[in-house]
């Protein structure tokens, strides 16, 4: 058993700041992480950190842009935190030794991204997050913060009051992957969830194969509800073959997108007038599709990225990620040829439900970063607004763990009040013959420690039960079937009868999980069962972004239905939530906060 | 929500309304759709007489009966262009034995998880196409390194070693209330731009003959990253001293050979070598006492 003030689960730029913060707040914290830290795909991210540094630029154009790229689905609260603190959270990282690319007077460079009115984004070449993730990975090393790494957490010690925002959260429960201990972890002060994003649940992502949605689903049945998991981005450049990222600094430096008829589409199919290749993503996505489906793609598929005229010191300098890349990923050389792209699974802009600070509806538990929805992002994601997120929110939680006692604006979790959903589903959903559901049924535990004994044990068995079966269905084949049938049914475009699909084929694959079984009978370093536990959070999370698209039936930034073609702000200024309950998802509704700290934000049509 | 069940309604035309638009892309639709059972069976077809590559794989169990005798297993993988090593044991693992194990996540060359040893040489799974290598694929876990089972590694040696060099800035945190970067000149960021680009995927500490022979040696990757924070100019002067100070230790640069077999392996391109002898450079001229 171990024991600390604080404990944070996942170790990539949000949990890394969020560790460092809250030890500086003077918190005794380790970190539980199923990588290594470098590891963590903060460290694929390219473009850069939004952050209002400079004369002409403040945090409130940032946080315009922000509510604006967000279809006004971000909470203004939320999103005034992230565009005021970004730039000290930016200046703090350059004082760590970040490796920002550099003006000829040698302050930090910044360059335009889509969606922004100030070129605001800082940026280390194309490989921001590869310098962000290992910068703040040194400074855990020099603070001596204890981590645990290649430990898979299996669920949260949570309570088991019948209300989830009663509940309480008092550690993790995690598998030690190289030797198969499962052991407690007890977290005096709060737990922090930082384990990233989703993308998995795709076939074609950006994302890492460690990105499972681990956290939301595990949150999500301990009862914390999940936020507009419907908002999934698709970014307009992933190479074709591999879903491998080609940075929107690309177009940010001056890149072109044309289409098979070498048409510079963007302008002269009407898709963005003003802004071209720098349209919000979820406009340009749509935009590559449409050609393709209008038959102007290439090999019926894709669109092209061109580069070339940017020169090659420019793409040199400030690029060189990009052509290593597009090398060794599809075999095309950028310096003398257009690059092939088409849009991939990006981002989730959905997550556990969070106030400003990181706090959800149980008490002493967090999440910060991409498995978090506060809301910064809404509906739509702005590039360069993921990594500022990491550290604005991580450095937030971080202290408010430690102790510190700001009161948030942003409500969370379910009241009577609250507006009830409802949804037709062709199929019956969730998973009522599970116990996984840590707060289902039970009488409230008596003292943190049961809750923590009472975890270890569920989670032991859980471990045996899988490991001691010899027969039924391997993981990989129900990962696969889930993969595909998002790519092909909850993808940029959607349509009803769809998405219904989509619901039977998960409820399909939920039947078949109940057969699955680990063929690895091995305690040493079994990735087969940590990938089969990461399945049965994938399950969830495909079920849980498919009721949300089914459910919000308007036109909303990433979320476009075809029988919905317009934004209705009379009924949809409002969050879709999901709450697990006795083993079924519960669809229920919570207002957008639009009221700034100086204005409120009135929602505006959004073009570009 | 509701639970309110709903049987799966069957299509129905609805012609009145449909724009030519709606015309075009369901036309669109079924072509696309022909041309993926098109696909499909051409698939089936090449996998039935297809192109298969042959994987040689290192396994080793240390608890699992038959594994504990380290052993190599045969997989032929159906080749697809574009395949990559890491492809190709993705493929053997989910298709033919659940149980083979390997580090990997990012899949892009950046987390630096799967550095492996393949056909005899340090490489990235993830980064290595197939079609380059000879047949019968070897792949086998670094060399110098525990195996824990089949290709996984046990790396804590390596990072031990990593962090043995004080690889932090060493100033402190900015003053409060300011919002001002250091500077930095252009020339002395591209100075270390290829020194920061190193991803810990130990590939190079694996091809070293000198850290294979002696443990204590802080290896190619280390003296790279003290390098990285030595010719940063924002840490100054004192500190650069520290570091050289480090680095000239019994088990530190001098130990390097000049041999280049860690600049050959390293799939970021870092020219490790030449990190190393510039850092004895810098050594003899501050004038320090060394062995």
């Amino acid at each position: 058993m171990y024991e600390y003030d604080v404990i944070v689960v996942g170790a990539g730029g949000a949990g890394l700041r969020s560790a460092i913060a809250a030890q500086e707040a003077g918190a005794d914290v380790a970190m539980v992480t199923k990588l290594h830290p470098v590891r963590s795909h903060t460290g694929a991210a390219e473009g850069g950190i939004n952050a209002a540094l400079r004369e002409g630029d403040d945090w409130e154009l940032h946080a315009y842009d922000t509510m604006k790229g967000s279809d006004y689905l971000g909470d203004a609260p939320a999103v005034e935190a992230l565009t005021q603190e970004s730039p000290e959270e930016v200046i703090q990282l350059e004082h760590w030794g970040m490796a920002f690319s550099r003006e000829d007077d040698g302050t930090v460079s910044q360059r335009p991204f889509g969606g922004l009115s100030f070129p605001r984004t800082t940026y280390a070449g194309a490989e921001t997050g590869h310098h962000l993730l290992h910068t703040l990975y040194e400074q855990v090393v020099k603070r001596g913060i204890e981590v645990f790494d290649e430990w898979y957490v299996l669920n949260l010690a949570v309570s088991d009051e019948d209300d989830p925002a009663e509940r309480s959260c008092h550690g993790v429960v995690a598998y030690e992957t190289a030797t198969g201990n499962v052991e407690a972890f007890t977290a005096r002060d709060g737990v922090i969830l930082a384990t990233g994003g989703l993308g998995q649940v795709y076939d074609h992502t950006t994302n890492a194969v460690a990105n499972t949605g681990d956290g939301v689903a595990m949150a999500y049945r301990a009862g914390v509800p999940a936020e507009d998991m419907e908002m999934i981005q698709f970014h307009p450049t992933t190479l074709p073959s591999t879903g491998v990222l080609i940075s929107e600094g690309v177009r940010g430096e001056g890149g072109i997108l044309y289409n098979d008829e070498g048409e510079r589409f963007m302008f002269e199919h009407g898709y963005a007038n003003n802004d071209g290749e720098l349209a919000s993503r979820d406009v340009v996505s749509r935009a590559e599709l449409t050609e393709v489906n209008e038959g102007r793609g290439i090999e019926d598929e894709y669109v092209h990225l061109d580069m070339r005229h940017l020169g090659e010191e420019r793409i040199v300098d400030r690029l060189e990620n990009i052509l290593h890349l597009a090398e060794d990923f599809e075999g095309v050389d950028g310096l003398e040829e257009p690059m092939p792209v088409k849009p991939g699974q990006h981002y989730a802009m959905g997550g556990i439900e969070t106030d400003e600070f990181g706090q959800t509806c149980v008490d002493g538990l967090y999440a910060v970063g991409e498995c978090a929805c506060a809301s910064v992002h809404g509906s739509n994601r702005l590039g360069g607004n993921a990594l500022p997120e990491l550290i604005v929110f991580g450095s937030r939680a971080g202290r408010h763990a430690a102790g510190e006692t700001e009161e948030p604006q942003i409500t969370v979790g379910r009241t009577e009040d609250s507006e009830v959903g409802d949804v037709e589903t062709p199929v019956e959903l969730g998973e009522p013959w599970t116990n996984d559901a840590v707060a289902d049924g039970g009488a409230a535990a008596a003292t943190a420690e049961a809750v923590v004994e009472r975890t270890l044990e569920r989670e032991r068995e859980r471990v045996e039960r899988l490991l001691d079966r010899d027969d039924g269905t391997q993981h990989a084949e129900i990962r696969a079937a889930v993969q595909r049938t998002m790519t092909e049914n909850v993808n940029v475009f959607r349509e009803e009868a769809a998405l219904k699909e989509a619901l039977v084929d998960i409820r399909a694959a939920r039947e078949r999980y109940r057969d699955v079984y680990v063929a690895d009978p091995s305690s040493t370093y079994n990735t087969d069962l940590i990938q089969t536990i990461e399945t049965r959070n994938l399950l969830d999370i495909a079920e849980m972004i498919t009721v949300g698209a089914l459910a919000r039936d308007e036109f909303r930034g990433a979320h476009w239905r075809k029988e919905h073609q317009e934004r209705k702000d009379d009924e949809w200024l409002k969050h879709t939530m999901v709450s697990w309950s006795n083993g079924s998802p519960e669809l229920w509704y919570k207002p957008v906060v639009l009221e700034g700290e100086k204005e409120t934000y009135e929602p505006k049509e959004r073009s570009y | 929500m509701s639970t309110q069940r709903q049987q799966p309604e069957t299509e129905t035309e609805s012609t009145e309304t449909e724009t030519a638009q709606d015309r075009r892309l369901e036309k669109k639709r079924q072509r696309a759709a022909e041309r993926e059972r098109a696909r499909v069976e051409a698939e089936e077809r090449a996998a039935a007489d297809a192109e298969r590559y042959h994987l040689k794989v290192f396994r080793y169990d240390p608890e699992v009966e038959g594994k504990q005798e380290p052993r190599f297993d045969d997989f032929h993988v159906p080749y697809e262009p574009g395949m990559t090593v890491l492809d190709a044991l993705i493929y053997a693992r989910d298709q033919f034995d659940a149980s083979l194990t390997f580090r990997h996540s990012c899949r892009q060359a950046i987390c630096g998880s799967d550095a492996l040893f393949v056909n005899g040489r340090q490489r990235l799974g993830c980064q290595t196409q197939l079609s380059d290598l000879e047949q019968p694929v070897r792949i086998e876990p670094l060399p110098h390194s525990e195996v824990v089972k089949d290709l996984v590694v046990d790396m804590e040696h390596f990072y031990d070693q990593m962090e043995s060099v004080e690889p932090y800035f060493q100033t402190e945190d900015r003053p409060d209330g300011e919002l001002e970067e250091q500077r930095q000149s252009r020339e002395n960021r591209e100075k270390i731009k290829k020194s920061t680009r190193c991803i810990w995927c130990g590939a190079c500490m694996s091809s070293c003959n000198i850290a294979a022979g002696d443990n204590e040696y802080l290896g190619p990757a280390a003296i790279n990253k003290a390098y990285r924070f030595a010719m940063d100019e924002r840490e100054g002067a004192d500190m650069k001293q520290r570091r050289l100070e480090i680095i000239e230790q019994e088990h530190g640069v001098w130990r390097c050979q000049t041999q280049f077999s860690c600049t050959e392996v390293c799939p970021k391109d870092i020219p490790l070598t030449e990190h190393i002898q510039e850092l004895k450079r810098e050594a003899v001229k501050s004038n320090l006492k060394f062995w």
